[in-house]
C-alpha cells in the first residue's frame, strides 16, 4: 500500500484564510485604535482591551461548554470585541463594556450557529442592546484628551451630529477636528482620517470591495446636501466612516454580490439620514445597517447572478 | 472580441520547464497500456499474450464509434492482458508489454490516404488521438460534423493555464510546423474559413511564432490572452475569442466552434505526415518532490516511477502525485499508474505541499461567487448539497461547472467546493432519474387505468 494523498483537486490554495482576513481587519483597525488613545487616553486602550478579552473569552467558554470546537484562534471573535468598544464612549463602565461584549459572541453569534451564520451584526446589535439598556452611560461624552486643539468643553460636551440637531447651543467643531476625530464621539468612530485609512487598506488586501461603503457613504452624503443638513459634518460625524467601512461590510450578514452591495449601502444611507434628521436618537447608522442586515437573504435572491449558458428551469 | 471577461482566479505559473526542450527517457523494462485512456467504450485489444509487437503496431482497435485505437509505443513481448485497478479505482482492462529494448518501428508504418473529408476524418480515428489538453476525448468524433457550415471558427488551444505544466509551450516551440500543418489540413478538408489560436500571453515567444506564421488573408489569427486562469477551459476559451457562450446542454458546435488543442492538432498532423501514430507523449515532470524537473518524452504505458526515476528521483518523499495540473489534476493512488494519452504533465509533492488543509467554518464572503468564471454560486449549491435538496441544485445550475477550482482556490474557509459539486452531480442525476421513473409510472398507471374502465 502506498501512503500517497488521494484528494479531489483544486491541490493548491491561495494564501487567504479566516485568519488572515480577520488580521488584516485587526490591522486596519489600530490606526483608529491609536487615534483613540491619543484622543481619548488611556481609557481607550482599556475599554477595547476589556472588550475583546471578553469576546473571545465568551466565545471560548461557549464551545467549551456546547462541545464546539475551539474557534478563537481565527480571530473574529477580536474583531468583534474592537469593533464593539470603537462603538463605545470612552467612559463606559468596564463591567457594561464587558456584558456587551458577551451578548454580541453568545446571543448574537453562537446562539445563531457561530461563524457566518449570524444574520445580524454582532458588535452592532451589542450596541443597540447597549444604548436600550444603559442610554446613560451610552451617550455620556466625556473627553480626557491628551491632544486636543479644542477647548475642554466642546470636547466634553455634545457629538457633533447633536450640534447638528440643535439639541445643544455649543458650537461645531472645525471641519480639522473632525477630520483628525477631536470631538466627542464614541472612542473609535471619531477619526476620519485613521478610520478612511484603515478602510483603504482593507481595499488593498481585497478584503472588502469599494461598492458597500462608497453606496453608503454616497447616499448619506447626497441625500443631506439635497435636505440641506451640512453633508460634510454629517459624513465626518458619528458612526458613519465605521459604520460604511467596517460594519456593513461584514461578510455574513451582508449581500455578497456586487449589486447586493449598493443595494446594502443606499438602504443603509437612507436609514441613516432618514434617522438623524426625523428620528428621535441623533445617530442612526446602527440601525440602519441592523435593518438592513435583516433584508439581506432578500437582496441576496435578488441580486443573484445569473449562470452564464443556464437554461430556464 | 467580447468585451467582458470571464472571471477567474490568479493562480501562480510556476511554469519551470518551459525553456526545457524535451528529453526522450531510456525505454522502460515494462509497459501497462490501459485499454481506456479516452471517453467513450473502451478498445478491443487485437493482440494476445505472447505477441511480438513493434512501436507504432496496432494493439488495439477501437470499441465503437467514440472510441479510439491503441498503439504500442515499444518494441518487446505482450505478456500479458488483464484487469487493472486505475487512478479513478475502476478496473479496466489493460495490455502489458515486456520491451526488448530494440525499439523497432513497425514496418506496417505509412502515411495514410488522405484525398477527402472522409479519408481525412478516417485517418485522424485511425491515428489514436484523443483530445490531449486533458479531456481524451477522441478527436475524430470532435471533427465529425453534420454540416460543415456550422462550424464558423475553430479555436487552438495553446492557453495552457495550468501552473507548471508546459507541454504545450514546447509543442507550439518545437513543432510550430507540424501545429500550422494542422491547421491547414482542418482548412482543407473542413473549410474552415477562422482559425483562432488562443494563446496566455505570458508564453510570448509561442505568439511571436505563430504571428510570424499568419500571412495576411491565410485566415489564422493569434490571440493573445490575458493569463487568468481558467482561460484555457473550453467555455471560457470561446467566450474570450469569439464572445459565445456555450448554452448548457449543449456543445461548442452549437454555437458555430470547434476548440482543439494544440497538441492533439500536431498530432494529428504527425500521422497524416509520416503516418506515426500517437503512441509517446511528452509530459512535464515537476513539483515539489521532483529533484529535476523537465519535460519528458515517454511511450504511452510507462510506469510513473521510471519517469520521474529519469528526472532524478525524488529529493522527498512523494505525499502526492498527480496526472495534470494542481487546479484540475487527479492525484494516483501509486507510482505505477501508467502515462496515458491525454497526460500533459505529473507532478509529485513533498509532505508540506500534499497537506490538506483544515476545513473551517464558511464566513459567507462571497469570493468563490466572484471568481466563477460561468457565474455560479458555489456557497450556495453546497447548501442546497447539505440539505440534499436536489431541486435547488438544478436552479442553481451545478450541472454548469466545468470543475476548474477556482471556487475551491480562493475559498478562506478551505471549503471542498469542487468536491462538493462533483456529488451534486451526481445527487442531481439521481434525482432527476426518480423523477422520470416516477412520471412513467404514473403514466404507466394511468394508462392501465384507461384500458380497466374500457
Amino acid at each position: 500500500m502506498s501512503n500517497m494523498t488521494v484528494s479531489v483537486s483544486p491541490h493548491i490554495k491561495d494564501k487567504t484564510s479566516t485568519k488572515s482576513i480577520m488580521r488584516d481587519v485587526i490591522i486596519a483597525l489600530t490606526p483608529a485604535l491609536i487615534a483613540s488613545v491619543l484622543i481619548f487616553g488611556m481609557r481607550a486602550l482599556l475599554v477595547t482591551a476589556v472588550c475583546v478579552a471578553f469576546s473571545v473569552g465568551s466565545e471560548w467558554a461557549f464551545e467549551k461548554i456546547v462541545k464546539k470546537p475551539n474557534t478563537i484562534g481565527d480571530l473574529s471573535a477580536a474583531v468583534t470585541g474592537a469593533l464593539l468598544a470603537f462603538n463605545l464612549p470612552v467612559g463606559i463602565p468596564l463591567w457594561q463594556a464587558a456584558f456587551g461584549s458577551i451578548v454580541a459572541i453568545v446571543v448574537v453569534k453562537q446562539l445563531f450557529g457561530g461563524l457566518g451564520q449570524n444574520f445580524a451584526n454582532p458588535a452592532i446589535t451589542a450596541r443597540i442592546v447597549m444604548l436600550l439598556a444603559f442610554s446613560s452611560t451610552m451617550t455620556t461624552w466625556v473627553f480626557p484628551g491628551l491632544v486636543s486643539s479644542a477647548t475642554p468643553d466642546a470636547l466634553s460636551g455634545a457629538t457633533p451630529l447633536v450640534i447638528l440637531k440643535g439639541e445643544t447651543s455649543a458650537a461645531l467643531p472645525s471641519i480639522r477636528d473632525m477630520l483628525l476625530g477631536v470631538h466627542g464621539g464614541c472612542l473609535g468612530e471619531t477619526s476620519a482620517i485613521a478610520l478612511v485609512a484603515g478602510g483603504i487598506y482593507l481595499l488593498v488586501r481585497r478584503v472588502i470591495s469599494w461598492h458597500t461603503p462608497v453606496a453608503f457613504i454616497g447616499t448619506v452624503f447626497l441625500f443631506t446636501l439635497i435636505l440641506g443638513e451640512q453633508p460634510v459634518y454629517q459624513l465626518l460625524s458619528g458612526g458613519l466612516l465605521l459604520g460604511a467601512i467596517f460594519m456593513a461590510t461584514d461578510y455574513s450578514t451582508t449581500p455578497s454580490t456586487n449589486w447586493g452591495r449598493i443595494i446594502f449601502g443606499v438602504g443603509c444611507g437612507l436609514i441613516t439620514v432618514l434617522i438623524r434628521v426625523w428620528g428621535n436618537y441623533p445617530e442612526g447608522v446602527s440601525f440602519s445597517i441592523l435593518l438592513m442586515n435583516i433584508l439581506t437573504p432578500y437582496i441576496s435572491k435578488l441580486t443573484a447572478k445569473k449562470p452564464l449558458g443556464g437554461a430556464e428551469v | 472580441m467580447s468585451k467582458k471577461r470571464l472571471h477567474g482566479a490568479h493562480v501562480p505559473h510556476w511554469k519551470n520547464t518551459a525553456g526545457d526542450k524535451p528529453e526522450k527517457m531510456p525505454t522502460p523494462a515494462v509497459v501497462t497500456i490501459p485499454m481506456s485512456m479516452h471517453i467513450g467504450a473502451p478498445a478491443k485489444p487485437v493482440v494476445k499474450a505472447g505477441d511480438e509487437v513493434k512501436v507504432g503496431q496496432l494493439i488495439a482497435e477501437a470499441g465503437g464509434f467514440v472510441s479510439s485505437p491503441i498503439y504500442s509505443g515499444v518494441s518487446g513481448k505482450v505478456k500479458k492482458i488483464d484487469d487493472m485497478l486505475n487512478s479513478a479505482g475502476q478496473r479496466v482492462p489493460a495490455v502489458t508489454i515486456e520491451t526488448d529494448g530494440k525499439q523497432e518501428l513497425f514496418e506496417g508504418i505509412a502515411p495514410p490516404k488522405v484525398t477527402n473529408l472522409q479519408e481525412f476524418l478516417d485517418a485522424v480515428k485511425n491515428s489514436g488521438v484523443v483530445g490531449l489538453g486533458g479531456a481524451g476525448f477522441p478527436t475524430a468524433v470532435k471533427l465529425t460534423v453534420k454540416d460543415l457550415s456550422m462550424i464558423e471558427a475553430v479555436i487552438i488551444n495553446g492557453a495552457e493555464c495550468e501552473p507548471f505544466i508546459t507541454s504545450d509551450t514546447r509543442t507550439m516551440i518545437d513543432d510550430a510546423d507540424l501545429v500550422w500543418q494542422g491547421i491547414e489540413l482542418l482548412q482543407k478538408y473542413l473549410k474552415v474559413k477562422r482559425v483562432i489560436i488562443g494563446i496566455e500571453d505570458n508564453k510570448p515567444q509561442c505568439i511571436g511564432n505563430f504571428r510570424k506564421m499568419c500571412k495576411p488573408g491565410c485566415g489564422v489569427e493569434v490571440s493573445a490572452l490575458p493569463a487568468i486562469y481558467p482561460q484555457g477551459g473550453e467555455k471560457v476559451l470561446i467566450y474570450h475569442t469569439i464572445g459565445r457562450i456555450v448554452p448548457e446542454g449543449k456543445l461548442p458546435i452549437d454555437v458555430g466552434a470547434i476548440v482543439i488543442n494544440c497538441t492533439t492538432l500536431a498530432a494529428v498532423a504527425k500521422y497524416i505526415q509520416t503516418g506515426i501514430p500517437l503512441y509517446e507523449k511528452c509530459v512535464t515532470v515537476d513539483g515539489s518532490a521532483v529533484k529535476k524537473p523537465k519535460n519528458v518524452i515517454a511511450p504511452i504505458g510507462t510506469p510513473l516511477k521510471d519517469v520521474f526515476e529519469f528526472c532524478g528521483g525524488f529529493s522527498s518523499e512523494p505525499k502526492k502525485v498527480l496526472y495534470g495540473g494542481p487546479m484540475m489534476g487527479i492525484a494516483v493512488p501509486d507510482l505505477e499508474q501508467p502515462i496515458l494519452k491525454n497526460t500533459n504533465a505529473i507532478l509529485a509533492f513533498n509532505e508540506k505541499d500534499a497537506e490538506l488543509p483544515k476545513e473551517t467554518a464558511c464566513i459567507r464572503c462571497g469570493r468563490c461567487i466572484a471568481h466563477c468564471p460561468l457565474n455560479l454560486a458555489p456557497v450556495n449549491i453546497e447548501t442546497a448539497f447539505r440539505l440534499k435538496d436536489a431541486a435547488s441544485l438544478d436552479i442553481l445550475k451545478v450541472n454548469l461547472c466545468m470543475e476548474c477550482g477556482c471556487c475551491a482556490f480562493v475559498c478562506p474557509a478551505n471549503r471542498p467546493l469542487v468536491q462538493v459539486n462533483k456529488l451534486s452531480k451526481a445527487m442531481l442525476r439521481n434525482y432527476q432519474n426518480e423523477q422520470k421513473a416516477l412520471e412513467e409510472k404514473q403514466k404507466a398507471k394511468e394508462k392501465a387505468k384507461k384500458e380497466g374502465s374500457k
